[in-house]
């Protein structure tokens, strides 16, 4: 569904993706763990186009995305949940979700509010509720379903636990699980370990901008605990 | 009493066509982030568009309201065309260049509509229908500006429904807040940049055509509209539509009372009341802080000149020294001029550039020490080096005092009040026809005896300006230009590290505002004559035309700059009467191609042929 190929990105003259190679299977969780700084959230968004890759190839779903216009890659399918939320506060929840709404996808049902309030149920107490006035998990909460309102192939995942409460976490980690029952395919960037052994199918440990260690996420906490350190 | 009710009706219909320009203006700065300079161009076209429109279509009232839409559609066109070609290209540019790129548009506009509409003031043939009136309270009011003042309210309950109401406008909406995001989310962002920017001009092109029946189509109504919009759009909150309403009302009521209270000094009062609404509310009446739509980093001046550069320094100055052995009388009061300009460009460098203060209005401070040096020599008969000497204390003591509100400002809010400021000091020189002279001016501030061959007034001009130049780069690499830059760069890191952000600042801005009184100063003496003109916009605009041409980012760009822009407009004025537009055209292409700069773009090929 989606491989990445020596991916290589800059901020000014600081190299931060020095070949970053990975590949995802459609309907799979893979997570991409690494810590500050290693260049999770640098991979996303090159992957979205709003960083340029100075080289390296993207293909998604049959075509090389790389450098391509960020609206063109999210028209193509690829949905992007940013760290930060990046709600749009001075619109209502359910104005959030028409700014993401796209045409369903061929031979799928697109999603509805409605069923995305199925999926976060707190979404579904406040469609007129100003963005700007929501808590930080009712937020990310709408980050993620305004994303989907664009009826993504596969979504882009930023550290979506970040700096929420347990409680929260777990909602979290259930409407990912229920994505995946959807058959939507998922890139999650985390560097909390216990909630991506909750979701993910794979992982990828991230360095320094390369990709040191990829398997499956049962053997990670084994294997893999010399590269995070834990 | 009805006296005032017919004002209070005047200031209400001013304040209509006030709104339909200024929510177009605001509309695009909100989505687009560019401060739209080339916006009251398009009220101009509006103008003379719905003028050509209107001479030929009867004379009903039924087809004027479609000569008026037709107007709009035309101006929405231009828009479109202004938006694909220009400013979809300069986006990502730091603020100032794309003020400088529209005001080129701006330039280009003014020749191009002399050409095709010639220099006369076009009137509309007012058919009876347009000059009826009604009688309210015993008092005559046109019917005409009855209608103006409904469509005020109406544009905004449409602009309100559009964008609110359909899916466009919450897309506008998101864009405003976070391109980026709405484009993570699939949508294609240059459709609706280019489409906001069609609203906005096909707004100015309505208000333009509107203003015919009260006034005409004339070539100074691009600038004037412009100040006044950015007042209205400054007041009431950048972005804010209904901000921009409230703004035009207040702003509309002032200048029509304002004509009764105090005749001929109305902008002093709109100004005064910007000031201190941008002091007591600096995001305006319902505006809030920006977010930073850009990441990069601003530019720096650490570098010190490559030893290839300090010896073209030290040949051009020998040239500049020999020049007047050589060269004729007009050249050497190019030279001069260039001198002056030198001086001036680099003190609104310090502060904008390392200071991190974008002013609109510099040329206030070298209208101030023309005006001081001027009046020293004429009304206080003091010799001509005292003169020079009190016209950079006057203009740091007045910037000192007006800093105060200046500094806890920043970006385009700073920009306008400094703009306002500059007004205001145009507006007392222009009007206080017993001390300046108004529009005559000062005349006969001739050189001190010793002076008086331009060679050693021309060699005087240049060791002073230099001098100063040269003092404020000094102070640019001293402690307290470190101090400078760092609160530029970051104001909330620099104050954690003890540093007074408030006083570096109003600091700068005093030096800043004495050298350019310098310039001044030095300038009454070489032209021998101080006119308002001194502080007009245009005035303020070639200083940022100056620094932005030869690079916010280099110590050495605003000496250059200074030198190609002057070298550039005298030559043009001696080439062509179309020197506006070869003028807009070449910052056009200047900006697009270099937009770093003449000495910025210099200094990147340098380093990278450094670096391969």
């Amino acid at each position: 569904m989606l491989e990445v190929e020596d991916l290589h990105a800059h901020y000014g003259r600081a190299h931060i993706l020095q070949g970053v190679s990975f590949a995802i299977a459609a309907g799979e969780v893979l997570v991409l763990i690494g810590r500050n700084g290693a260049g999770k959230t640098t991979t996303m968004k090159s992957l979205i186009g709003l960083v340029r890759p100075t080289s390296g190839a993207i293909r998604f779903a049959g075509a090389d995305i790389a450098g391509a216009e960020t609206y063109r890659i999210a028209r193509a399918g690829l949905g992007y949940v940013p760290e930060e939320r990046r709600i749009f506060t001075d619109l209502t929840v359910m104005q959030n979700l028409e700014v993401g709404k796209r045409p369903a996808r061929a031979g799928r049902d697109p999603w509805t509010p409605r069923q995305l309030f199925t999926l976060f149920p707190n979404l579904g107490e406040m469609p007129t509720r100003p963005g700007g006035r929501m808590s930080g998990g009712e937020q990310q909460m709408l980050a993620i379903a305004r994303t989907l309102m664009g009826n993504p192939s596969l979504v882009l995942l930023d550290e979506p636990s970040e700096g929420l409460a347990p409680v929260i976490v777990e909602q979290m980690a259930r409407a990912i699980l229920a994505l995946k029952r959807e058959g939507v395919t998922v890139l999650l960037a985390e560097q909390n370990l216990h909630f991506a052994a909750r979701v993910a199918d794979r992982a990828a440990v991230i360095e320094t901008g390369r990709i040191v260690w990829t398997g499956g996420i049962a053997q990670l906490a084994s294997e893999a605990g010399r590269y995070l350190g834990v | 009493m009805n006296f005032l009710l017919l004002q209070a009706l005047t200031g209400l219909a001013a304040a209509s066509s006030l709104f339909l320009v200024s929510a177009g203006l605001t509309v695009i700065f909100g989505v687009t982030r560019v401060v739209n300079f080339a916006h009251g161009s398009l009220y101009l076209l509006g103008a003379y568009i719905g003028w050509s429109i209107l001479t030929r279509l009867p004379t009903d009232p039924g087809w004027f309201v479609l000569g008026i839409l037709l107007a709009g559609a035309a101006t929405a066109l231009l828009g479109l065309v202004l938006e694909t070609t220009l400013l979809r290209r300069i986006y990502r540019a730091p603020e100032l260049l794309q003020l400088l790129a529209t005001f080129g548009v701006v330039l280009m506009v003014q020749d191009i509509a002399l050409k095709i509409w010639g220099a006369q003031d076009l009137a509309l043939p007012r058919p009876r229908w347009l000059r009826a009136s009604v009688i309210l309270l015993g008092e005559r009011f046109p019917q005409f500006d009855l209608a103006l003042i409904a469509i005020g309210p109406l544009v905004l309950l449409l602009l309100w429904l559009l964008f609110t109401r359909t899916r466009w406008g919450t897309l506008v909406r998101a864009a405003t807040q976070d391109r980026d995001m709405v484009a993570a989310l699939g949508v294609d962002q240059r459709m609706l940049f280019t489409s906001v920017f069609a609203l906005g001009a096909a707004l100015a092109g309505i208000g333009g055509a509107l203003a015919l029946p009260d006034g005409s189509a004339n070539l100074q109504m691009d600038l004037s509209i412009i100040t006044d919009a950015f007042v209205v759009v400054v007041v009431g909150g950048l972005g804010s539509l209904p901000g921009a309403f409230l703004a035009s009302l207040l702003i509309g009521l002032l200048q029509a009372f304002g004509i009764v209270l105090i005749p001929g000094a109305t902008s002093i009062l709109v100004f005064a009341v910007m000031a201190v609404v941008l002091v007591l509310r600096p995001h305006g009446l319902l505006g809030r802080a920006q977010p930073v739509s850009r990441a990069e980093a601003p530019p720096s001046v650490v570098r010190a000149a490559p030893a290839s550069l300090r010896w073209a320094g030290v040949a051009a100055l020998a040239l500049a020294i020999a020049a007047p052995l050589v060269v004729g009388p007009f050249a050497l009061s190019v030279l001069t001029e260039m001198a002056v300009a030198v001086l001036f460009a680099a003190s609104l460098h310090f502060m904008m550039g390392p200071g991190g203060m974008p002013s609109f209005g510099h040329a206030a401070w070298f209208g101030i020490g023309a005006y001081t040096a001027a009046l020293a020599a004429k009304s206080l008969a003091l010799p001509m080096p005292a003169g020079m000497l009190l016209a950079p204390i006057v203009a740091g003591t007045v910037a000192l005092l007006f800093g105060w509100f200046v500094v806890r400002l920043s970006g385009v809010y700073l920009a306008m009040l400094t703009l306002a400021f500059a007004q205001i000091v145009w507006a007392v020189a222009f009007q206080s026809t017993g001390l300046t002279g108004g529009d005559n001016g000062v005349l006969g501030v001739w050189p001190a005896a010793w002076a008086a061959d331009p060679r050693v007034f021309y060699w005087l001009a240049l060791a002073v300006c230099l001098g100063a130049t040269l003092a404020l780069r000094r102070v640019l690499g001293s402690p307290f230009g470190y101090a400078l830059r760092a609160t530029r760069d970051s104001p909330l890191r620099a104050a954690a590290i003890g540093l007074d952000d408030g006083a570096i600042r109003l600091a700068a801005f005093a030096v800043a505002g004495a050298c350019a009184g310098l310039s001044g100063g030095i300038a009454a003496y070489s032209k021998g004559s101080v006119f308002p003109s001194f502080i007009a916009i245009g005035h303020s605009v070639d200083a940022l035309l100056m620094v932005l041409l030869g690079g916010v980012g280099t110590l050495a760009g605003p000496v250059i700059g200074a030198l190609a822009y002057t070298g550039l407009y005298d030559a043009l004025l001696l080439a062509t009467d179309l020197w506006r537009f070869a003028l807009g055209a070449i910052i056009v292409v200047l900006v697009l191609a270099f937009p770093d700069g003449i000495a910025g773009t210099a200094q990147r090929l340098w380093l990278r042929g450094r670096e391969a």
